[in-house]
């Protein structure tokens, strides 16, 4: 205990240290445990979603049902549920039977059994919370947080009479574990229910990215971490020694360093996890809102707390602190007792050790090529990104020595070339902190170019594909007939879209029946195509391939795919955003000829723009048309840019908290230096120079040392994007978005990095400019 | 012999402590002629270094006056201070305290060139004087104790100073090193026609100069 007590006084004496050590650890778990949080937050309520509406993540039968017609199938022995589904004064009705109703397909939403008789009974109907209950009055409301808002979970009785709609069934979900007792009658369509893998992968790309970001953040903040703890131990040297010539061994001393370290950690880690929480439940909202937008993943906007992140947190801040320890705690393991006592500079490596830094980020580099060119797989990409990130920080210190020389080299005045000069001779020191901002600006270029890409390509891409200004789908051929009669003096254009279902490369997937129409000529998004691409897929001699079909399966132009009725070369390649399967387009006459059975149901329909609303308005009355059977382009496109402000939203924040972190590990850094540099900056006092006009260039120094820093981030950041755009986004999920540079966005971020670097800055210097005279005279008198 | 170079009229100056405040000079005055050379003796803590940086406009006086080449320091802001060490004083170092980034060039004419009155001839006749023309374009850590004490006298004198205020310049190096760059000092001193004050322990330095000042108890014994 006495050793301990010796080795904690430490801190007492250096507070400043001590906070630094602290904050940066905190900070550093804060990003990454608050970043897990929103993760596990919207995973835990994607896993409730499926369970609480999982109906179309069940097979369905649909047709021409009725309450008499589903008892039949009951009666033969069909594992099968009624679904009615209906909009009631802007409310989502979803009516269910829940007897019948399959596992994991709505159990969730039936609590206890006090509810479900309620539910029976037809009294009681769930709603999601500021859910409006106007058009629900006399009914007896369960607010649920398993719900999206809008959504009306009731029996199906209720929502009969809800809707006044009596004996109607939209659908019978089929139970996954019960056998079929035969084939499908013909008067139903089986749907196959919607692959559950596709929203998980996607949202799984949201979260790949505020992951990478976190982690990014966590490693930023550990560099502080490594800095603090770096100067402590060798502040300390002496007393080590000391403990160790009074009969400490040197795996008690370890062990006390080590137990030191972990206290510090987990006080540092829970104080973290704490912020962490503050930071997610701050960010949960717009992510939600992301999440629910974007890809139709219902997240509740609050923060439930989670003991798995605690724990998982407050590992991360011990993992941490241990790999930024792990360089010291092997030196107090080997101090020996008798080496000089002479405390040595704290950072200042010697160029033998630079080059050797750098040597090791070259090789880092090296190994990134190797893992881009040879590696397979979101590992491959996971390793080109780290080994790219790493090598670069590896590299910094040489590549601004060189700089700074080289400028230096060209100054005339003395005061600059002494600028020069001790801006080179401050690097080291520094180097830790310039490594952080460094990784911080590039995370937020390539972070900032791949979101802001991501945007731009993906409205780009809705404005082609969604051309047309309505898309309708009817729920049986008679109705698609009745409605295009109906539709045909109202419209421009009726263009059938007709869909079977048929196995791709070995993989399920959708052949698609299109329309010679010049809807599709003059906007479809066509990555690739051989000369007069439209002309071939009208005659039926040749079909296109979405993205992902054609790299999974190394499509090229000219390459035969299979179909029923014979393969067919591909023409061309359309970009296909957000469908994780392989798709194929023919002509429509192609198509019919090879799938005679398909439904026609869905058309698309080219309105003069000022007519869609109303248009939309007559075809849903006079069709009854269910929910989601109407698409307006327009406002699927409002929608996207608006989920994408969202998405900014997230960024920005995360973009705001990581170069926050990084300022403070250049003023830990600066700190640090501080007491270092008063030997260095007391003979140019003496020599004419003010303490104003010292602390002045010191400022520039950061600033200059910063702006070097964030111009070496740019290039990097941009192939941080381009791996992720081209590397790690293919990987995962199949299609490459084309990269685009938004420069306006590296000048704000670039000012962010100066502001970030001037706030670091200006509490040294200003202690710099108010050091007492006193202060610089004992640099040079030992005696008064 | 002219105006004085150095003027110091009846200084006081004390320092906080826990204990309270401790008088360190208790009305000390001193005239420094150019040319003069000067040793201020006596014992640790008698105040030689804390009269030197009065001297030297790095520190301010409780009371009295010091004026350098006509200039009254009390009525100076922190410019004109900073002003007054660049263009009229020269201070060597017990400490050396060169420039660790600069070469041992750009350390010698670091202040003259911070003054605007750079002369390379002179410059090179204080390289070649003081030994160090082989050495111009190393970093100080590469050079000897007496080596780095030699650069700080030619930084010292490069900008023809009209004082030269040197605090135990011998203290860190072996006698026989510290005689040579004491006579060194001396010689390029009168060369430069300034005047000269010397804090120091040795009684066989303070013998070499003119005259010898012995401080005690805050004043002149």
């Amino acid at each position: 205990m006495t050793a301990l007590a010796a080795l904690l006084s430490h801190w007492r004496r250096h507070p400043l240290q001590l906070a630094m050590l602290l904050l940066g650890l905190a900070l550093a778990t804060a990003l990454w445990s608050g970043v897990q949080a929103i993760n596990a937050e919207a995973r835990a309520a994607y896993a409730r979603a499926a369970s609480v509406l999982g109906q179309d993540r069940l097979d369905r039968l649909v047709g021409p049902l009725t309450v008499t017609r589903y008892a039949e199938l009951r009666r033969e022995g069909w594992p099968v549920s009624p679904v009615l589904e209906g909009r009631l004064d802007g409310l989502r009705v979803l009516g269910i039977e829940p007897l019948t109703l399959p596992q994991g397909a709505g159990v969730a939403a039936l609590p206890d059994l006090a509810e479900a008789g309620g539910l029976l009974e037809g009294r009681a109907a769930r709603v999601a919370p500021d859910t409006p209950a106007e058009a629900l009055a006399g009914l007896e409301l369960v607010r649920s947080d398993d719900l999206p808002p809008g959504t009306v979970l009731a029996d199906i009785g209720l929502a009969e009479r809800l809707l006044a709609r009596p004996g109607e069934i939209t659908a019978l979900i089929l139970d996954p574990a019960r056998p079929l007792p035969g084939p499908i009658p013909d008067d139903l369509t089986l749907q196959r229910a919607a692959p559950e893998d596709g929203l998980a992968r996607l949202t799984d790309s949201f979260h790949l990215n505020l992951t990478a970001f976190g982690f990014l953040a966590f490693a930023v903040g550990i560099f502080i971490v490594h800095s603090a703890v770096g100067l402590a131990f060798e502040q300390r040297r002496p007393v080590f020694r000391t403990l160790r010539s009074l009969g400490v061994s040197a795996r008690g001393l370890a062990g006390l360093v080590l137990g030191e370290l972990l206290l510090l950690a987990l006080v540092a880690g829970v104080a973290g996890v704490a912020m962490g929480y503050a930071v997610a439940a701050a960010l949960l909202p717009d992510v939600a809102a992301t999440l629910g937008g974007l890809y139709g993943a219902p997240v509740p906007g609050s923060l439930g707390l989670r003991a798995e992140w605690w724990a998982t947190g407050i590992a991360m801040a011990v993992a941490g602190t241990l790999v930024a320890a792990a360089g010291g705690l092997w030196q107090v393991w080997r101090l020996p007792i008798l080496a000089s006592a002479q405390p040595r500079a704290w950072g200042r490596a010697n160029a033998r050790a630079r080059r050797m830094q750098a040597l090791a980020g070259l090789a880092l580099w090296a190994g990134a090529g190797l893992a881009l060119v040879l590696g397979q797989g979101l590992w491959a990409g996971f390793a080109v990104l780290a080994g790219l990130l790493l090598g670069a920080a590896l590299v910094l210190p040489l590549v601004l020595g060189g700089l700074l020389a080289l400028v230096g080299a060209r100054a005339r005045g003395v005061l600059t070339g002494w600028f020069w000069a001790d801006t080179r001779q401050q690097l080291p020191g520094l180097s830790l902190a310039l490594m952080a901002l460094l990784l911080a600006v590039a995370a937020n270029v390539g972070v900032g170019t791949m979101v802001a890409s991501f945007r731009t390509t993906f409205t780009g891409w809705l404005d082609q594909r969604l051309a047309s200004e309505l898309y309708v789908t009817a729920p049986d051929t008679e109705t698609a007939a009745a409605m295009r009669v109906w539709l045909q003096p109202k419209v421009q254009a009726i263009l059938p879209i007709v869909e079977a279902d048929q196995m791709l490369g070995g993989q399920p997937g959708s052949v698609y029946g299109v329309a010679d129409h010049a809807t599709y000529r003059e906007n479809w998004p066509l990555l690739a195509a051989v000369p007069a691409v439209w002309d071939q897929v009208r005659d039926g001699t040749g079909l296109l391939v979405n993205e992902q079909m054609a790299r999974r399966q190394g499509l090229a132009l000219g390459d035969p795919v299979d179909l029923a009725g014979g393969p067919l070369p591909v023409v061309g390649v359309y970009s296909d955003y957000g469908n994780p399967s392989p798709q194929v387009m023919l002509g429509l006459a192609a198509f019919r000829a090879r799938y005679p059975q398909a439904p026609e149901l869905r058309f698309a329909l080219r309105v003069p723009p000022g007519e869609v609303a109303a248009l939309a308005s007559a075809l849903g009355d006079r069709f009854a048309l269910e929910d989601g059977a109407l698409v307006d382009q327009a406002g699927v496109k409002a929608f996207s840019l608006q989920v994408f402000e969202r998405t900014f939203a997230v960024t920005g924040a995360l973009n705001l908290l990581t170069l926050g972190v990084a300022a403070l590990a250049m003023l830990a850094s600066l700190l640090t230096l501080a007491g270092l540099r008063l030997p260095q900056l007391a003979p140019v006092w003496a020599m004419g120079l003010t303490r104003g006009r010292l602390a002045a260039l010191d400022l520039a120094r950061t600033l200059v040392l910063a702006a070097l820093t964030a111009v070496l981030a740019l290039p990097l950041g941009l192939a941080l994007a381009w791996v992720l755009l081209a590397v790690v986004n293919v990987e995962a999920f199949g299609w490459r978005l084309p990269m685009q540079v938004f420069p306006g966005d590296w000048l704000r971020l670039g000012l962010a990095a100066l502001a970030a670097a001037a706030v670091a800055g200006a509490l040294p210097a200003l202690r710099l400019a108010r050091t007492h005279p006193a202060a610089m005279l004992r640099v040079f008198a030992n005696e008064r | 012999m002219g105006r004085n170079v150095l003027q110091i009229d009846d200084v006081h100056k004390s320092y906080p402590t826990a204990e309270g405040a401790v008088a360190v000079l208790t009305g000390v005055s001193l005239a420094l002629a150019a040319g003069e050379s000067v040793a201020l003796t006596g014992e640790s803590g008698s105040g030689k270094s804390t009269l030197l940086h009065l001297a030297g406009g790095l520190d301010r006086p409780d009371r009295g006056e010091v004026t350098v080449a006509g200039v009254a320091l009390s009525g100076l802001e922190d410019a004109g201070l900073a002003r007054v060490r660049r263009d009229r004083i020269g201070i060597v170092f017990q400490q050396f305290n060169l420039i660790p980034s600069l070469t041992v060039a750009a350390n010698l004419s670091f202040q003259a060139r911070l003054a605007g009155r750079q002369d390379q001839g002179w410059e090179r006749h204080l390289a070649g004087a003081l030994g160090l023309s082989a050495l111009l374009g190393r970093y100080p850590d590469e050079l000897s104790g007496g080596q780095q004490q030699r650069v700080a006298i030619g930084r010292a004198l490069a900008g023809r100073p009209g004082l030269i205020l040197a605090d135990e310049p011998t203290g860190n190096l072996d006698e026989t090193t510290g005689e040579a760059v004491l006579a060194l000092m001396l010689g390029l001193v009168a060369e430069a026609g300034a005047a000269l004050l010397i804090v120091t322990h040795s009684d066989r330095l303070a013998g070499r100069l003119e005259r010898r000042l012995h401080l005690r108890g805050g004043r002149f014994a």
